[in-house]
């Protein structure tokens, strides 16, 4: 047996299962990001604004979510939740991918608070004005909030959140603790499978890192096109 | 059973684990594991910190490049790495508690380093040269001076990055250390019928115990700010 | 005691020293004035290699400060530096910023360093706040420390860069009769200030710089009354104004 087989990694049932793991893996990135986003923003709104019961709210959600680590998180959304479901919820989550669908929930949430925070101290760094100005003009708060303080607090949120989308990516590496079946679950049962845990492991840290520098180097790149033009 | 007999039954396995007819694990495992991770990262941290900031490119591009790679990899990823070849490698059987605190230690260490450096650059540079125009040699300076002022001011960041290392000994439960989480589970299994209870008492704790060290950290935060020490 | 030639330095394209060559006596008292971008701070941090110089030579005590081995610690252990910023180290107590270097460099027990640092917080009076942190200072004390600090080593020679600009007016005077001390106990002095009333008094030279260049050399009376360069005429018009 050779010590290291790159054959293994290039076609085969272990090259399949690998691939398989990866696309999941991104799979449960972007969904994530995509409920993880919008959560962010809204909550980072809700942090500051001037009605103080929905700042209360804002804050308890962010710190019960961040102060629990995501394995904890995925542990309750998986053992915990469905029990909380009526009897028909809960043949409907098992029959579909339940590992899949509490990953995403555990994931978005986790990935979201940061999001939030991230966003806050964005919006934190417009200043008070944008907002008089877009008053004055006679937009709603709403309105006012929508079009012209998200817009610049998300540019200038963009690099945080750029780094965080990275943490999410490695995140989804937790999901296999409840046997959702990503990248590190499938390097694990290659590794049970065929003793080859030097091939399996390299594939998935090339995995990992090659995605990671792509989105840090998407990072680099908007900072450099679309600088943060303050007032 | 409520919840209440729940925890009266419970509750010191899961603060101890099996110890003493075992091995030492739950909460307190948890809790021990990750002061001492922290702790035992604080030398290397240092060091790599202030490798970072040399102005020396052989000495700086190489820690750069260490914590770029370790931070674009899932800290599981690093375990699994340990867990499977660190026995090939050492040839003695690591314990799942060593494994996790070695890696532990690399991924504290690499974060401290960014935490030391950050602090030295943002030292006013008037701290150094006077240290140097004395007579002190630079590391010298560093220890007398830099050092002491940086760790200081970077106290907040420290607490905060404990909050981290508690949070990351959970993934030790991947690998069967009978940390917090994993007890928790153990428990889930025993009574089986009280998954909610089980799991909202486990994110509790976690709660209390982060959610207080951060607040710590946020406190510490605030005395320094209103403790203006610098002189000019 | 201090010989420059040929001195210079470049930052990038910009010429900030131009060809100095000049000397400082034993027991001297030199000001060197100018506007600001003259480079009369380059000059003075060049002297402890704050910064370097990029041709010429610099001799202290005969000995030059670029050589190959020369040891640039033991060269700032025997020269003082006075910053415009103080530059206190603000997490140790007024005596402990007295006694870090003599101590931790090896010259002194901590007792032998607390006793001079004690004479010398005596002298610059600030005895009362040896156990004080910096900033419970004001500007005025802290710089009057940071000379106590600077004389602990024993240093033959003194440097001043600008020590009184970074302070409210009221404390200027406690900081200047500090320095008028050092001049009369025999110290070389070499400093950088816009206080004119301390050149005229205690200076025995004053070089005047701009760009680079020392354009005049003269003794304070011969500065002050009849300046030989237009630049040092005008340089002394706009300060009358004040």
């Amino acid at each position: 047996m050779q010590f290291f087989d790159p054959a293994i990694l290039q076609s085969g049932q272990y090259h399949d299962w690998l691939v398989q793991g990866l696309v999941l893996s991104i799979q449960l990135t972007v969904i994530s990001f995509v409920f993880a986003l919008p959560l962010g923003a809204l909550v980072a709104v809700m942090r500051t604004s001037t009605f103080a019961p929905l700042r209360a709210i804002g804050a308890t959600f962010v710190e019960a979510i961040r102060n629990v680590p995501l394995l904890a998180h995925l542990l309750f959304w998986y053992f915990a939740f469905p029990e909380l479901l009526p009897d028909a919820a809960r043949e409907l989550l098992y029959a579909n991918n339940p590992e899949v669908i509490c990953a995403v929930i555990a994931l978005s949430l986790y990935a979201g608070v940061h999001m939030a925070e991230d966003i806050r101290s964005g919006i934190r760094a417009i200043p008070a004005t944008q907002l008089e100005a877009a008053r004055s003009l006679g937009l709603g708060r709403i309105a006012a909030v929508r079009l012209v303080l998200l817009p610049q607090a998300l540019r200038a949120s963009v690099p945080p959140l750029l780094s965080q989308t990275v943490n999410l990516w490695k995140d989804t590496s937790v999901a296999t603790v409840i046997g959702a079946a990503e990248l590190m679950y499938q390097a694990a049962r290659v590794e049970t499978a065929s003793f080859r845990s030097l091939e399996a492991f390299t594939f998935a840290t090339l995995a990992y890192l090659t995605v990671s520098l792509l989105i840090s180097g998407a990072a680099h790149l908007f900072q450099r096109r679309y600088p943060v033009r303050t007032a | 059973m409520t919840m209440l007999e729940l925890i009266d039954t419970y509750w010191l396995y899961f603060l101890v684990g099996q110890y003493p007819d075992g091995p030492l694990g739950g909460l307190v495992l948890t809790i021990l594991l990750s002061g001492a991770a922290l702790l035992l990262a604080m030398p290397l941290g240092l060091l790599l910190g202030i490798a970072r900031v040399s102005p020396y490119r052989a000495v700086n591009v190489p820690v750069a490049v260490l914590v770029h790679v370790v931070r674009a990899v899932p800290l599981l990823l690093v375990l699994f790495w340990a867990y499977f070849f660190l026995p090939a490698v050492t040839g003695v059987k690591t314990s799942q508690a060593t494994t996790m605190l070695i890696v532990l230690v690399l991924f504290d260490s690499i974060y401290l380093a960014e935490i030391v450096a950050a602090g030295i650059r943002a030292l006013p540079r008037g701290q150094l040269e006077s240290a140097r125009s004395l007579g002190l040699g630079y590391g010298a300076a560093l220890r007398h001076v830099v050092l002491p002022q940086t760790l200081r001011h970077g106290l907040p960041s420290i607490v905060n990055q404990l909050v981290s290392t508690i949070k990351a000994t959970s993934l030790g439960y991947i690998i069967g250390l009978s940390e917090v989480s994993f007890i928790a589970t153990q428990i889930n299994t025993l009574v089986f019928t009280q998954a909610v209870e089980v799991y909202l008492i486990l994110a509790l704790t976690y709660f209390i115990l982060c959610f207080g060290l951060s607040r710590l950290a946020f406190l510490l935060e605030r005395r320094l700010q209103r403790r203006p020490e610098q002189a000019s | 005691m201090i010989v420059l030639d040929k001195v210079n330095k470049y930052y990038g394209d910009y010429h900030a020293l131009v060809d100095i060559s000049e000397r400082v006596e034993r027991n001297e008292v030199l000001v060197v004035c100018g506007p600001s971008g003259s480079g009369k701070s380059t000059l003075i941090r060049t002297l402890n290699r704050l910064e370097e110089i990029d041709a010429g030579r610099i001799e202290i005590d005969g000995r030059d400060i670029h050589a190959k081995g020369a040891d640039v610690n033991a060269l700032r252990a025997g020269i003082g530096f006075v910053f415009q910023h103080f530059n206190l180290f603000p997490h140790l107590t007024v005596l402990e910023n007295c006694t870090l270097a003599p101590v931790k460099l090896g010259r002194a027990t901590k007792a032998e360093a607390r006793e001079v640092a004690m004479g010398l917080l005596e002298q610059v009076g600030l005895a009362h706040k040896a156990d004080a942190y910096p900033n419970a200072l004001s500007g005025g004390q802290q710089q009057r420390v940071a000379i106590a600090r600077a004389l602990a080593m024993r240093p033959p020679i003194m440097l001043f860069d600008e020590p009184t600009s970074a302070l409210d007016p009221e404390m200027v005077g406690e900081v200047l009769q500090v320095m008028r001390t050092l001049a009369s106990q025999g110290m070389t002095m070499v400093c950088v200030t816009h206080e004119m009333g301390f050149a005229r008094d205690v200076a025995d030279r004053i070089w005047f710089m701009s760009e680079g260049k020392i354009l005049e050399k003269a003794t304070p009376q011969d500065f002050f009354a009849n300046p030989q360069h237009p630049r040092a005429q005008q340089f002394l018009a706009d300060h009358r104004r004040d």
